[in-house]
Order: C-alpha cells, then sequence, then structure tokens
C-alpha cells in the first residue's frame, strides 16, 4: 500500500512540474509566435513608400503611413514636456523631502492613476482639453498620454534617488553644500542613468497607447500642421485598418503593427537591460 | 612654508576671535600659549529620548592632532559629528551646552560656512561619481570660487600626496582609483576649500596598512595648516599619529592629554584597562 | 610647487558678506522644497479634478436614472434610455473567464520560474515575459482579429462543441468573434503579470519553508505546493487583483474581437460588449448629451472598480513581503 501511494505521489511530482516548465515555455512560445506572425505578415510590406507616403483614399491600394509616425513622435514630444517635468519633481519630493503623511498620500494617488484605464484617461482628457474648444487636436492626445507618463516617472525617480546611498549625500553637505545644491548636483546626477531609463520605459509604455487617442487626437488622413489639429498615430491606424473591411489597410495594420511593436521591445529591451545591469551608478 | 601658514593663521584668528583661549591644565610643550580650536563644554547629545554623549568637556588645540579612541559604540564618531554639525542632517537629534570655534558658537553660525571651515573626511571613501577633477573642484564651485581653478585642484592634491598617481588622468572617474586612492581623493576634495579644521571619522579603517601610513604621513605635513581631530579604533596609529588623545567610554570622556602622556602614564584605571587591551 | 599657493580667504567668502549667503542658500532650500511639493500636489489636483470631471459629466444620466442604471439591460440610444448591464455583465464574464485561465497557467509558470529554474533561466525567462507586458494592447488586438478569430471559427470552436456542446456555454452560432475569443486573448495579455508578481513573491520566501518540508520526505512538488504557495498566498491573491485589474479597463484587444452586441447571452461564442469597447466605440459619435452622459457614467463605474481592485492588490502584496502567508 505504502509502495503504491510513493509512486503516486513521486509520478504526481513529475508531470506537475513538467506541467510547470510546460506553462513557463509556453509564455514565452507566445511572444515568438507574435513576432513571428508580425514579420511574417508585415514584413514584406516595409518598402520606402510605407514610411514616406501619406494614406490613399479609401479602399485604394497602396500610400503609407509617415503622417502617422510623424504624428506619433510629436505626441511622444507633448507627452515628454507635459508628463516628465511633473514625474521627476513629484519624485524629487517623495524622495528628498517628504513628509510621511503627505507623501503616503501622494504615493498612493500616484499608483492610483497608474491604475486608471487608458479609456478613463482618454475621458478626461476630452473633458479637459477637446469640449472646451470644440475640437480633437495633438495638444489633447498629448496631454492624455502626459499624464500617464507621470506615475511611471515619479516611482523610478524615487526609486533610484533612494538608492542613492546617504554617504554620498554627506559628502556634498560636509564639503558645504545646501541640501538643495546637494540634491541638484550631486544626488540627480547620480540617479541620472536609472531615472533617464525609467523616463524611456515610460514614453514607449504610451508610444503603444491607443484608446486614450481615440477621442483627443482622432487620427488624420493628412499631415497635421501646428499642435492644434486631429493627428494621426500609429496605434490609431493599427486599429482602425484592423477594423477596416480593406484588405490592402490590412496589410498596412500588420506593417504599422510590426513598426511600432519593434520600436516599444528595442525601447523595452535596451532600458531593462541598462536598469539590471548598471544598477545606479551612472559614471 | 611652515611659517607662512603660521602668519597666515595668526592673522585669519585675530580677525576672527579676538579672545582666544590658552591651554590652561594642559602645558603645550615648546608653545608657550597654544591656541585652541574647538572649545566644547558641558556637551549632552541625544538621539531622540536616547542620550549618547554625557557632559562632554573638551579643548581641541590649534594646528595639532587629536585623536578621539574608545570601544565601539562609546560615542567618538556621533561626538566628532557633532562639531561640523552633519548629526543635524538625522531627524531627532539635538544637544545642549556649548561648542566654540575660535570663540564663536556654531549653532549661531550658518552651517554652510561652518562647514566650509570644518570640513570631513569619512570611514569609507565617497567619492562623488565624477572625475577626479571635478570631485576636488565641487566644495569650489558650490562655494562660488571661479577662476584659476586648475591651480587650486592641483593644490590641493599635492596637498593630499596624490598628484603624482593622477595628474595625467584628472577627467578620469573617481571610481578608477584604488580605495587607498579614493580615500585621499576624498582628502584632496575635502581640503580644497581649505578649511581650517578637518574632522577624520576612522578614515583608515577600510585602508591596508601601506595606504594608512601614507595617510599618516599626510597628516603630519598638514597639521601646521590645518587642525585635525581623528577617530581612529586603532590604537597604534593614535599612538604614532596624534599630538594629544582624548579616551572616551559610554558617551563620556575619560581621559585627555598629550598622546605620550596618555599611553605611557594614563591617569583612569579604565584608560590603562583599554589601551592595554583588556577590553575594547 | 606652482607659484598660485595663496590659499583661499577663510574668513569672508567671495560673495557678498554671510549674512547674505545665509539667506540666499536657506531661501534655495525652501524654495525647491516648495515647488517639489507643489508639482506632488499637482499630482492629487489632477486626479481629484478627474473623478470630478466624471461625476459631473455623467450628471444626466445619473440624474435620470439613478441607480436603475445598473439595473437596467436596454442599451437604446435613439430612445435615450440606457442601462448598464450588458456591459458589466460582459466585462464580468471576459475577465474572470480570462483569469480562471490565467490564473492556474501563471502560478505554474512562475512556480516554475521560482523554484526550479536555474538562475539565470528564469532571470532570462522572466526577462522576457516582461516584454510580453509591454506589447501595446492594439497588438494583441491585431492578432485577436486575424489569428485567433478564425482559429475560434475553425478549430477552437467545433472542438468544444463536440465535447462540451452539452452545455448552454457553448451552444449556438460561432462566428469567431464573442466572449470566448475575448477571454483567450484577454489571457494571454493578462498572464504576464500574475507570472511577474508571483514569482517576485515565492522568490521572497525563506528557504528554510522549503527545506524544512524537503527535509520531511516531502518531494519538490509537495513541498512548492503545500509549504512555499500558501505562505506566498497573500501576496499572489494581490497579483490576481491586479491582473483582475487590468483585465477590467482593457480596451483594445477586446474591442476589436468582442463582437459588439450589447445583450446578455448564455453561450460563450455569442457576440458581447465590455465597458470599455462600448466607449471606444461609440463615444465619438455618441448622438446625445445623455448617450455621452450614460458612456462616461460607465467610465465612472470602470474607474471606481479598478480603483478598489488596486488598492487591494497592493495591500496584499505588502502584506505578503512583510510577513509571509499567516491571515
Amino acid at each position: 500500500m505504502n509502495r503504491l501511494r510513493l509512486i503516486w505521489r513521486k509520478s504526481l511530482n513529475v508531470v506537475m512540474l513538467t506541467l510547470t516548465g510546460v506553462a513557463a515555455f509556453g509564455v514565452v512560445a507566445v511572444l515568438f509566435l507574435i513576432l513571428g506572425y508580425f514579420i511574417w505578415n508585415g514584413g514584406t510590406s516595409l518598402n520606402l513608400d510605407f514610411f514616406l507616403k501619406l494614406p490613399r483614399p479609401e479602399g485604394e491600394v497602396g500610400g503609407g503611413v509617415a503622417n502617422a509616425i510623424v504624428g506619433s513622435l510629436k505626441l511622444l514630444f507633448l507627452a515628454a514636456i507635459i508628463g516628465l517635468p511633473i514625474g521627476l519633481l513629484a519624485g524629487v519630493y517623495l524622495a528628498e523631502f517628504g513628509g510621511k503623511t503627505f507623501s503616503f498620500v501622494v504615493r498612493y494617488t500616484t499608483d492610483l492613476l497608474n491604475g486608471v484605464p487608458s479609456i478613463v484617461i482618454g475621458m478626461f482628457a476630452y473633458s479637459l482639453a477637446v469640449v472646451p474648444v470644440k475640437h480633437y487636436s495633438a495638444l489633447a492626445g498629448g496631454a492624455a498620454l502626459g499624464l500617464m507618463v507621470v506615475p511611471i516617472t515619479v516611482r523610478a525617480t524615487e526609486e533610484f534617488l533612494r538608492a542613492i546611498p546617504t554617504s554620498l549625500r554627506e559628502g556634498a553637505m560636509a564639503l558645504g553644500a545646501s541640501k538643495w545644491r546637494t540634491i541638484a548636483t550631486v544626488v540627480v546626477p547620480a540617479a541620472s542613468g536609472g531615472i533617464i531609463t525609467g523616463m524611456l520605459l515610460a514614453l514607449a509604455r504610451v508610444a503603444g497607447e491607443t484608446a486614450p487617442l481615440i477621442f483627443t487626437a482622432l487620427g488624420n488622413q493628412y499631415w497635421s500642421p501646428g499642435w492644434n489639429q486631429p493627428i494621426s498615430a500609429l496605434p490609431l491606424v493599427v486599429y482602425n485598418y484592423a477594423i477596416s473591411p480593406y484588405d490592402d489597410w490590412h496589410r498596412q495594420a500588420w506593417a504599422a503593427g510590426l513598426v511600432l511593436l519593434t520600436l516599444v521591445l528595442l525601447a523595452n529591451i535596451g532600458c531593462r537591460f541598462v536598469i539590471n545591469r548598471r544598477g545606479v551608478r551612472s559614471v | 612654508m611652515a611659517s607662512a601658514a603660521h602668519e597666515k593663521n595668526d592673522a585669519t584668528a585675530a580677525r576672527l576671535a579676538p579672545q582666544v583661549q590658552p591651554m590652561d591644565s594642559i602645558a603645550a610643550g615648546p608653545h608657550k600659549e597654544a591656541r585652541v580650536r574647538f572649545q566644547i563644554a558641558n556637551l549632552d547629545f541625544f538621539y531622540g529620548a536616547k542620550q549618547a554623549v554625557f557632559g562632554l568637556n573638551l579643548k581641541i588645540p590649534a594646528s595639532k592632532i587629536t585623536a578621539l579612541i574608545g570601544p565601539s559604540g562609546c560615542g567618538k564618531s556621533t561626538f566628532l559629528r557633532n562639531l561640523n554639525r552633519m548629526n543635524e542632517t538625522i531627524r531627532g537629534t539635538r544637544y545642549t551646552g556649548e561648542i566654540l570655534l575660535d570663540g564663536q558658537d556654531i549653532k549661531r553660525m550658518d552651517v554652510v560656512a561652518l562647514r566650509r571651515r570644518v570640513g570631513m573626511v569619512f570611514q569609507r571613501p565617497n567619492p562623488f561619481p565624477k572625475s577626479i577633477y571635478d570631485n576636488v573642484a565641487y566644495g569650489l564651485r558650490i562655494n562660488g570660487y571661479s577662476g584659476r581653478l586648475d591651480d587650486l585642484v592641483e593644490h590641493s592634491l599635492k596637498r593630499a600626496a596624490l598628484w603624482d598617481e593622477v595628474k595625467d588622468a584628472l577627467h578620469k572617474s573617481a571610481f578608477a582609483l584604488s580605495g587607498g586612492q579614493q580615500q585621499r581623493l576624498c582628502i584632496a576634495r575635502a581640503l580644497a576649500v581649505d578649511p581650517e579644521v578637518l574632522l577624520l571619522d576612522e578614515p583608515c579603517s577600510a585602508l591596508d596598512p601601506v595606504t594608512t601610513a601614507k595617510i599618516e604621513e599626510l597628516m603630519f605635513h598638514l597639521k601646521d595648516s590645518c587642525t585635525m581631530a581623528i577617530v581612529t579604533h586603532n590604537m597604534q596609529q593614535a599612538a604614532r599619529a596624534s599630538d594629544f588623545t582624548a579616551f572616551m567610554l559610554d558617551g563620556k570622556l575619560i581621559e585627555h592629554n598629550e598622546t605620550s602622556k596618555l599611553f605611557t602614564t594614563p591617569q583612569d584605571p579604565r584608560t590603562e584597562a583599554y589601551i592595554t587591551g583588556r577590553f575594547g | 610647487m606652482s607659484t598660485a599657493t595663496t590659499p583661499i580667504d577663510r574668513a569672508a567668502p567671495p560673495e557678498s558678506g554671510p549674512r547674505a549667503l545665509f539667506h540666499r542658500l536657506r531661501h534655495g532650500d525652501e524654495v525647491a522644497h516648495v515647488v517639489t511639493l507643489t508639482f506632488a500636489a499637482l499630482i492629487l489636483l489632477i486626479t481629484t479634478l478627474l473623478v470630478f470631471e466624471l461625476w459631473i459629466r455623467s450628471a444626466p444620466t445619473r440624474g435620470k436614472f439613478g441607480f436603475g442604471f445598473f439595473w437596467s439591460g436596454v442599451w437604446d440610444p435613439i430612445g435615450g434610455n440606457f442601462g448598464a448591464i450588458p456591459f458589466i455583465y460582459g466585462t464580468l464574464v471576459t475577465s474572470i473567464l480570462a483569469l480562471l485561465i490565467a490564473v492556474p497557467l501563471g502560478l505554474a509558470a512562475a512556480i516554475f520560474l521560482a523554484e526550479l529554474a536555474p538562475r539565470k533561466m528564469s532571470d532570462t525567462i522572466a526577462f522576457l515575459i516582461d516584454l510580453l507586458a509591454a506589447v501595446p494592447s492594439v497588438i494583441y488586438g491585431l492578432l485577436g482579429i486575424f489569428v485567433v478569430v478564425p482559429l475560434m471559427r475553425t478549430t477552437i470552436g467545433p472542438a468544444l462543441k463536440k465535447t462540451l456542446g452539452f452545455l448552454p456555454l457553448f451552444q449556438g452560432p460561432n462566428y469567431g468573434v464573442g466572449f470566448l475569443t475575448a477571454s483567450i486573448v484577454l489571457t494571454i495579455m493578462v498572464v504576464p503579470f500574475i507570472i511577474s508578481v508571483s514569482r517576485e513573491v515565492l522568490l521572497t520566501v525563506p528557504r528554510e519553508q522549503r527545506e524544512a518540508a524537503l527535509g520531511l520526505g516531502a518531494t519538490r512538488w509537495e513541498a512548492t505546493w503545500k509549504v512555499v504557495v500558501p505562505w506566498a498566498r497573500t501576496g499572489i491573491m494581490g497579483s490576481v487583483f491586479l491582473a483582475l485589474a487590468r483585465a477590467l479597463g482593457e480596451t483594445m484587444a477586446v474591442t476589436m474581437v468582442i463582437g459588439n452586441d450589447p445583450k446578455i447571452r448564455e453561450s460563450l461564442f455569442a457576440p458581447g460588449y465590455t465597458i470599455a469597447a462600448v466607449i471606444a466605440n461609440e463615444f465619438n459619435e455618441a448622438t446625445s448629451d445623455l448617450h455621452r452622459s450614460a458612456l462616461i457614467e460607465l467610465g465612472l463605474v470602470l474607474f471606481l472598480i479598478t480603483f478598489i481592485l488596486n488598492g487591494l492588490a497592493r495591500l496584499l502584496i505588502v502584506a505578503t513581503e512583510r510577513g509571509g502567508g499567516h491571515s
């Protein structure tokens, strides 16, 4: 009886442990499957036309997504100048100046903001930036994305600032540096590697967001001059083309998706690599 | 060179504090009236509710090296950090009593100005993640000294006996240096703003004997222009390198005398017990 | 020795005297404090404003329907009649179904990474899984439309019908889009979070726990399942909540494969709708203020649910890091 039970336990052991391995490798395989599908379906469409031309009218074959690429860049730029300073300075506050309760509230709220579904952020940006002026714009889209950049930046900044050892701060203060000077000339530069990486990761994350753009930037078939008009973006193109009935647009959706996927993955690989290896020394 | 430094010292001292205190009970050797840099009276220091230093009275003479010895946790580092008000960076600390630098109460001074006059070298080398040059120049830059930084940087590195080793690599990262070199860099950095006093908190504890000897030698050359107070758990170092020694135990100052006298004829039995190694 | 040995004047710094210096530096510290505090407070302000705006702009429907909004299953923009039930239903069904698959899968993978795999392999795989988490939603959506939907129509659907077709869950016409497809896509999107958080939590379980079990003669599986995982129980729960919050708010991928039909249906093959999907689809074309208000109220609901879930999740994860799985 005992022998039977032991055999059962041992076989169960092998089976379960194998299953966990299968699960892990299976999930990783999905990543490569995704990449594979995109390269297969979108790779051939990546020609010069694709990158340089504007979209053709509905139903027609050909054209490109040049305006979407530029649009995404413009939106990222806006998101950066709106969200990064807020995130950085708030992070500095939490790491260097914060009082106990207020810091707790700020941190909690930042986490809360991070968890808000991006479509709700889109509605908020719509309410603040589209309704008053009665039109969609790149600014509104940039604001929505900028808002999403804030929580990630705050967290990265605070974390990397806290990791700077006290001895470095004391070294500066012992030379007569005041607190803000120590922070600005020693602590932040020392943590800058990690902070910048965190910022890049934040931007990579919002680069792929579609939902907040649907009712702020809206999308645009043509170039979008200035900042006050609707603007196209890569994720919007992928979405709109994918749900359209046109085969050629489907093809372009795969290609645009490939471009987007590649950029996001490259940014993530680069940044995470840097964070894992360097810790916080920035020399 | 030494006399020029002396003259400068005299002029500075006269300008700052007309009332200089002679070392009264302690005969100061060949100098009839040795000046006092720091005068500490009735110092009680608290970490929150916990008291770490009890009723400490001490005079730190100018242009001499004073060593602070005692077992771990006796409060010597805590006391040292009071002298440049570094303890203020920790929340919940306070002290009562008087600490006078050249007759001025350090509590009333601007803390930034105080720290320029009283520099500090820490236990583990803590160079900034910048170049060697920028490390030494840091204190100069933040205090607003522009122009001719090169000469001042060179001067400090020479005083710290590091110039020859780094003169061709000033723009390399400070982290490229060995531990001993980094500590000497920290000394150069502290010296750059030309402090009157240099506080050293166990500066050699993380270093090898050869580097330690180098640092002790540079301290000897420095003391004429720079008063030094050094915390050390290494009694041989205290005996070798200092002019005066103060022995602390459980937050109290037990004995303070010329080094040779303290080590050969200690007055207090506890001092004797410590230096003969019966505890520590 | 250089000629420039004129030491710096010790007593008087080159600025305009010690007093001025004092004021200026002190001032700098305070300015820095105030400036950074303002930006930190700005975050609070923005978040409050967000809730406020959602609340205000959903006033029309809140006023008109009150709590009836949550009881009604009618969604008729033209007739001006709005009810939240189909969307709440769809959101819950897709998310819970996704979790039912994702949690065992994710936990299994996390166990492998935390307990079995050598450190280097574990780190590499964890790195790759983090990359999966970074893939944009619209990419999953595209795969959903062109890969999962046909698969569902041609392979998975028929297979399920043959084996489990007696259940009402798997009856009815199968067009490829619908609750099940959306759940599958959600599963893939949510698994990386579960793996990543659970793995970290499992890694914090003290070695002694595992060793004690093994020392008593347990197999590795038994030690893991009966000792290590229970210890990390609360943290794993936290990861589930986080994943749930993510799934509930997921928009693009779901919108592209759910079928967009605001009805409650028994069959998993049927098309449905989620809160996020209806907002994405109808917001821009909203026919009236009431319509828009209804959508915003749905958004408010979504916000509240994810808020509560995220709050709970964090508490659970922190609790594990502090004291292990003692509840």
